[in-house]
């Protein structure tokens, strides 16, 4: 240690920075300019305790030196904000995170069962391969399209474990920035915030088509209809399987018809995001009708999938990514491309999320019982639900149609509230929820109902 | 006429109303097989007897079998199905950050505590250097990454898919079948001021060669002078030696010149926690602002590729090292896990040598963690497992850790014959 300390004493400081010093005492490094704090400038501040230099603070100035603070996550930034706050009224109806009537995370039974099986039998935690554990890949497309479905039994799927919905996306982005360079995809206006993230990281380009109408917080379906249509040929179209995020708004059966009409005239990509198939209504089955619906036309088809709500599973990143191709020789290829981008993202998938699945839905037994608790945990919402319109109705002397609340489906209402609404709903009552106005109805007690009533009344007529 | 014609043909070969004819995918290639999980592929698939598995890096025991620590089974008992499930923040679990930085930066390291270290929980190793590759190209979009020959096959991959272009540098000597110093430090010096450098921090993949101590001090001296951004991969800590401590030398050999570095770590070995994708990610920042604005950058880069990383493996790795009891148990299985390659190691190198092989082994003892970089060609790496069902990667490398007192005879032979007339 003590050769160390004089080695580095001698060792004059101009010598340690390579640098090209410029007349405004500014530095070179590589191609761009970094100043040099002057303070800094000399070096070998070092200081020593019990024969150990301490880190030297000064020699190198930082290649990220200019790298700037990143703006909170629109939607995990509120989770941050409402666990800072010290008011006792504080309500979370930010991230789509299941809640009990007592609003406490819920892990369901089913889960602890998997997971205390997996103890009993001792299972080695040895790597996935890249495309992640096999008995998963085969349950979750069997669980999408439904065990006899053609597809499934012409092995025309290419299925691949995924980092939850959000990693089955990225990997999808990949695929299509990889073999369909300059291709659109099309997303919903509005959509779930971190689709935009996801292409932009891709490179993947996007545009929007009207899919929210403010006028009757419903489906803008001819403006929806007109978008796909008017996109280039061959597009990829981003559509919510079930239970929209944000709005909470679907189409109608007929109206899925008329989108996929629309979509085959188009040559275009039907692309799914399928993050809460039996969360919208309780059935697993009339979830998936959509999807099932397309595949059903014998078009090809990418649908990410996700078991962060169905089952819970949020933290485990849980997902798939499923191709469905005209060959089984197409997907076998699909798949090894998919396997090629998730090597360099992370080499194989995490394993605990994809046993619990492979156990809760392969088992007949739990199976049945999963979709009790799903029926349970959709039950819930719906009375929620409910309440809340029950209560705006009552309190609100304006006559306001609140009627949107009922029609809409799933974790989310889109309450119409602006941006100046939504501020007032968190500064002034407390109600932490995201800047588009969407509160998570998860994250709401009937108990919290009448609350929350006279904190959106309030917001929606006093605030503009 | 013509036009129509024209129309005619174009309107046949793409679809119109009703299914398509031909699939959207059809120039998708079959992509290669993966160099090093390939291998266990075909090693599954072959149904005989003898077959051994010295592909990929997995710690196998002396049966051959797949190991859980104890002090893993124990961590995963006490937090079995009463925990929930909520989503980690973006940067993953704040104990189990915490206490890797300890690892790799010293238990009561000054940076720690005055906040000076970025870091996010990653995807184990891999995810970790994916991200601080990304990393590099958004915010020093003009820099390179130089990356040792060999080295593992995914850094290539990973910086590549990061869009970051890559140079060489020299590493490995294969004469000597050690380390080309010269060639290194000469590297080091002709690379443009500024660049970044990766570093393999122990137990060098896939060769088994490290830099001696005097070496490190070296190295870091001239990557010093020349202003570049170390980069450190470190993914056998306390698997080389069998001391943690020791395994993170070269580290704070830097830590203590002054270097503003990037670490990788994984507990897929060390902790034995493969499947369940356990690692971090962190960069030394000049000031704890700096390391605010740098994880928030982390962070975005995390959210749109898997919003945020798995619980159950941090969960583990923070049970246990955050036990006093749990960790000396860890402590002592690691060691326990090195020990057994280290004598692999001398047991091959003695069996081979008793087989009158006409070649220098000693190479199998020099180098250390769980890789030994055999020397053998490609073509002699097909025959070994074409004649002797022995797998591993064709540059050569053979995984000590699927080296066991029962089959060690065996791979002796195996390779003696292969290469006794070479």
């Amino acid at each position: 240690m003590a050769s160390t300390m004089l080695s580095l004493a001698s060792v004059s400081p101009s010598a340690s920075l390579s640098t090209h010093e410029t007349p405004k005492g500014k530095v070179k490094l590589g191609s761009s300019f970094l100043s040099l704090n002057k303070g800094r400038n000399n070096l070998f501040a070092k200081t020593e305790s019990f024969g150990r230099i301490s880190m030297v603070a000064a020699v190198n100035v930082s290649k990220f030196e200019g790298v700037t603070m990143a703006p909170p996550d629109p939607i995990l930034g509120v989770s941050e904000a409402f666990k800072a706050s010290t008011n006792q009224s504080k309500l979370n109806l930010g991230v789509g995170a299941y809640r009990t009537e007592e609003l406490q995370p819920y892990v369901l039974d089913v889960v602890k069962k998997a997971e205390n099986l997996m103890i009993e039998r001792g299972e080695n935690k040895e790597y996935l391969p890249i495309e992640g554990l096999a008995a998963f890949n085969k349950v979750t497309a069997e669980l999408l399209f439904g065990a006899d479905n053609p597809v499934i039994k012409q092995q025309k799927v290419a299925t691949v474990q995924g980092l939850s919905g959000t990693g089955s996306l990225r990997l999808a982005a990949a695929l299509i920035e990889r073999y369909f360079p300059g291709a659109k995809v099309l997303i919903s206006s509005p959509t779930w915030g971190n689709h935009k993230n996801i292409f932009n990281d891709s490179r993947v380009p996007w545009s929007e088509y009207r899919y929210y109408d403010p006028k009757t917080v419903g489906l803008d379906f001819e403006g929806m209809i007109s978008d796909i249509k008017a996109a280039p040929e061959g597009s990829f179209v981003l559509l919510h399987g079930c239970a929209h995020n944000p709005t909470g708004i679907d189409p109608t059966p007929d109206q899925w018809e008329k989108i996929a009409d629309v979509i085959q005239e188009k040559n275009h990509i039907p692309f799914f995001d399928v993050a809460y198939q039996g969360f919208a209504s309780g059935s697993l089955d009339t979830d998936a009708a959509s999807v099932r619906l397309f595949a059903a036309r014998g078009l090809e088809l990418l649908v990410a999938q996700s078991y962060s709500k169905n089952l819970g599973l949020y933290a485990e990143r849980i997902g798939a990514i499923n191709v469905v191709c005209t060959s089984s020789d197409t997907a076998t290829r699909v798949k090894s491309q998919l396997k090629r981008i998730a090597r360099p993202m992370y080499s194989n998938p995490p394993v605990h999320g994809a046993r619990i699945v492979a156990n809760v839905v392969g088992d007949p037994t739990l199976f049945g019982e999963w979709k009790a608790e799903m029926e349970m945990m959709a039950g819930r919402i719906k009375n929620v639900r409910q309440k809340l319109y029950d209560n705006l109705t009552a309190k609100d002397k304006s006559g306001k149609d609140w009627s949107f609340i009922l029609k809409q489906i799933g974790m989310f209402s889109f309450t119409g509230l602006n941006k100046a609404q939504t501020e007032n709903m968190t500064n002034k009552w407390h109600v932490y929820m995201t800047k588009d106005g969407r509160i998570s109805l998860a994250g709401l007690s009937l108990a919290k109902c009448e609350y929350l009533s006279d904190a959106i009344i309030d917001s929606y007529h006093n605030v503009s | 006429m013509a036009l129509s014609r024209k129309l005619f043909q174009h309107r046949s070969s793409v679809s119109v109303f009703g299914a398509r004819s031909m699939s959207w995918w059809r120039s998708v290639e079959p992509a290669p097989k993966d160099p090093i999980l390939g291998v266990t592929e075909a090693f599954l698939a072959d149904p005989s007897p003898e077959k051994i598995n010295v592909g990929v890096g997995a710690y196998r025991d002396d049966k051959g079998k797949p190991v859980v620590l104890e002090c893993v089974r124990e961590a995963e008992r006490r937090i079995a199905g009463n925990l929930n499930m909520e989503y980690l923040p973006m940067g993953g679990s704040v104990n189990m950050v915490e206490e890797t930085l300890k690892l790799a930066y010293g238990e009561n390291s000054e940076l720690i505590k005055d906040k000076r270290i970025a870091a996010v929980q990653a995807l184990s190793g891999t995810g970790a250097c994916r991200l601080f590759a990304d990393f590099q190209k958004r915010f020093c979009p003009d820099s390179q990454i130089y990356i040792p020959v060999p080295t593992w096959a995914n850094h290539h991959n990973i910086w590549r898919d990061a869009h970051v272009p890559q140079k060489t540098f020299h590493y490995y000597h294969p004469q000597s079948k050690g380390l080309d110093f010269a060639g290194l430090v000469d590297d080091i010096k002709n690379a443009p001021n500024g660049s970044f450098f990766l570093l393999h921090a122990c137990a060098h993949n896939p060769t088994g060669v490290d830099p001696s101590e005097e070496q490190w001090k070296e190295i870091s001296k001239k990557i010093k002078e020349k202003g570049h951004f170390p980069f450190f991969d470190m993914a056998y800590q306390g698997f080389a030696s069998g001391d943690p401590e020791r395994d993170a030398k070269a580290i704070r050999i830097f830590l203590e010149d002054g270097h503003l570095l990037g670490i990788a770590q994984s507990y897929a070995k060390n902790m034995g926690l493969y499947g369940q994708r356990v690692g971090c990610l962190s960069v030394l920042c000049e000031d704890e602002k700096q390391a605010v604005a740098v994880k928030s950058q982390l962070q975005m880069l995390a959210r749109p590729m898997y919003s945020n990383p798995p619980v159950h493996g941090a969960l583990i790795v923070s049970t246990i090292l955050g036990d006093p009891d749990l960790k000396k148990l860890w402590l002592k299985e690691v060691k326990g896990m090195a020990d057994r390659i280290i004598g692999m190691r001398t047991a091959l190198r003695e069996n081979l040598e008793k087989l009158g092989s006409p070649l220098s082994w000693e190479h199998i003892t020099n180098q250390i963690g769980m890789f030994c970089y055999s020397g053998m060609t490609p073509e002699q790496v097909d025959r070994l497992t074409n004649e002797f069902h022995i797998y591993m990667t064709r540059n050569g490398r053979i995984s000590m850790a699927g080296v066991t007192t029962g089959n060690v005879g065996y791979l002796a032979n195996a390779v003696h014959e292969v290469t006794k007339s070479a």
